[in-house]
């Protein structure tokens, strides 16, 4: 054996030392890590109850008689993106019970900005508008408006 | 399976596999925090409240009550109004809750546990009326901003709790102290832990009233958790968003509390009155204190038909903000001539008083029952809207309900 041989012997002894070691690692950290997410991975009793999780698969942004279902917002143009962009943070609900104009969108838009942390809407910011006011345009009341939608029933009296 | 044992078995990603749609801020959501969409998702079995109830926004959760479920002299949790600015805390521990009391102007600051607020001061009970400021909103023209609120956004409960007074002086109020303003547990929104929902407050003045306490109990039971639970701050006759939920601190303040909502336009007013739809600079907005004169006809519902020739019983509450309804009245004919009724002295001031009348109409037909509460210094209710301004704050316009005699 050259001496030159006996040294490629140690350096690979060496080698597979650190290889060794080094996998020993990866699955002790994954074990770690497993075990942080699951404590309770190794309490080798039986829970009582059973985990299932059962994810139905259905189309979360179907449409039904033209609305949207998971928000109950109208199905137009422009749609889609006021969902991406506004149903994050609050109830599709805030949106429909408001009726403003561009004006005032543009301006709630701006205070959201500035002090609820909607981010920049670049092009959709148009889109969302006109669909908002296209969709949900004020309506006048007056100074009193009046009593409609009154479930008629008989009274004892 | 139980809600608790599936979060713990799994992680913001299948959060986010399930809901669709990926967590901004999931990092920094809080322990034990549930996320809205795994929470249950109907709010009557959630909140208990009366299926007729009705829900204005779902995030965050706001619902009110309709007229006639306010017909309780002491409204029960069932048909109380809910008005939240962001998510409701999780996992309150009441033995390890604290509330501390800080800011510019307290002499020492001081931390309380809820045993020692129940212990070291005495307890008071009152009945105390809390209105949302923007009750009423839905009728302005052009619509104001915000959940458009009609009728049901007041309630009159039974608070017990301590003085804020007694809290207050035993930390010490400094001389140059004119303000509080609460910080409380909710989270925001956006789920930024750095941003809070809402932190308002009241003057000085009002906080060191007999009746402004720190409530721990609501008709005799733990406040329900959409109401407070464990800790709140009841302020009565002013907007119902001084009075708030889930306290853990109070500041002090040298200057008016500039609190999240305190600012802007929220809960304020045009200082001079404007024409509907004008625009008002922030620093002409003034901040709204005592709410106005108002009265609510919780007997019968909207909608009766009844026989000719028997008179019709009719009830309801009327409240006046810091001050005290001294008349009632009603009218069958649009205002054309009016009718005074009894109306009963508040249990304890700020809590809303009964009246009730008893109605003869004249032949068949379609007719509209209006009321109207005057105030201690003349103040009545005006049949049309009062001033509009920009948020919809402060309708209390005449309530009225449709009968048909027949």
């Amino acid at each position: 054996m050259t001496k030159e041989e006996a040294f490629r012997k140690k350096v690979m002894k060496v080698y597979r030392a650190i290889a060794l070691l080094f996998g020993l690692f990866i699955i002790t950290g994954a074990g770690l890590v497993y075990y942080t997410i699951n404590p309770g991975f190794f309490n080798f009793k039986s829970d009582s109850e059973n985990v299932v999780a059962v994810v139905e698969e259905v189309d979360e942004d179907r449409i039904e008689n033209g609305i949207h279902v998971r928000t109950g917002l109208l199905d137009a143009e422009g749609l889609m993106t006021v969902v991406n962009n506004c149903t994050f943070c609050h109830s599709s609900k805030l949106i429909t019970q408001n009726r403003m104009n561009t004006e005032r969108w543009n301006a709630t838009i701006k205070w959201m900005q500035e002090t609820q942390n909607l981010w920049d809407l670049g092009k959709n910011q148009e889109v969302i508008v006109n669909y908002l006011v296209t969709n949900y345009p004020p309506q006048k009341k007056g100074r009193r408006m009046v009593l409609n939608n009154i479930d008629w029933y008989e009274l004892e009296n | 399976m139980k809600r608790s044992e599936f979060i713990k078995k799994t992680t913001l990603g299948s959060f986010a596999a399930i809901i669709g749609t990926e967590l901004v801020f999931g990092s920094k959501i809080l322990k034990g925090y549930t996320p809205l969409a795994m929470q249950e998702p109907d709010p009557f079995k959630l909140f208990n409240k009366n299926p007729e109830m009705v829900v204005l926004n779902d995030k965050p959760w706001n619902i009110e009550a309709q007229a006639h479920l306010l017909d309780d002299k002491i409204t029960p949790n069932s048909c109380m109004f809910i008005r939240n600015n962001g998510l409701i805390p999780e996992d309150i521990d009441p033995k390890t809750w604290m509330l501390t009391i800080d800011g510019e102007s307290v002499i020492k600051e001081k931390t309380y546990t809820l045993a020692e607020l129940k212990s070291k001061f005495k307890h008071h009970t009152y009945q105390l009326t809390i209105e949302c400021g923007g009750n009423g909103r839905n009728e302005f023209d052009p619509p104001a901003k915000g959940n458009q609120w009609t009728v049901g956004g007041v309630h009159c409960a039974s608070w017990t709790g301590v003085r804020l007074r007694d809290v207050l002086e035993n930390a010490g109020i400094k001389t140059n102290a004119v303000y509080i303003g609460y910080h409380a547990a909710d989270l925001h929104l956006s789920r930024d832990p750095n941003k809070e929902p809402i932190s308002r407050g009241c003057p000085l003045e009002k906080a060191l009233q007999d009746e402004t306490i720190l409530a721990f109990q609501m008709n005799g039971e733990d406040i329900p958790l959409a109401h407070g639970y464990p800790l709140r701050l009841v302020a009565g006759g002013w907007p119902a968003s001084v009075s708030g939920k889930w306290l853990n601190r109070i500041s002090i303040r040298n200057k008016v509390h500039d609190g999240e909502k305190m600012t802007g336009s929220s809960y304020r007013v045009p200082c001079k009155p404007i024409a509907p739809g004008d625009k008002v600079k922030d620093e002409d907005m003034c901040i709204i204190e005592s709410m106005p004169v108002k009265s609510l006809i919780t007997y019968p519902k909207t909608g009766a038909i009844i026989s000719k020739g028997k008179a019709l019983n009719i009830r309801g509450h009327a409240w006046a903000g810091e001050l005290e309804v001294v008349k009632m009245e009603y009218s069958i004919d649009f205002g054309s001539t009016w009718t005074t009724c009894p109306v009963e002295k508040p249990a304890n001031r700020l809590a809303w008083q009964h009246f009730n009348a008893s109605i003869n109409f004249p032949k068949e037909g379609y007719y509209e029952i209006w009321a109207r509460a005057t105030n201690t210094n003349g103040i009545a209710q005006p049949m049309l809207l009062p001033g509009w301004n920009p948020k919809g704050y402060l309708n209390n316009a005449c309530h009225r309900i449709a009968i048909k005699v027949k």
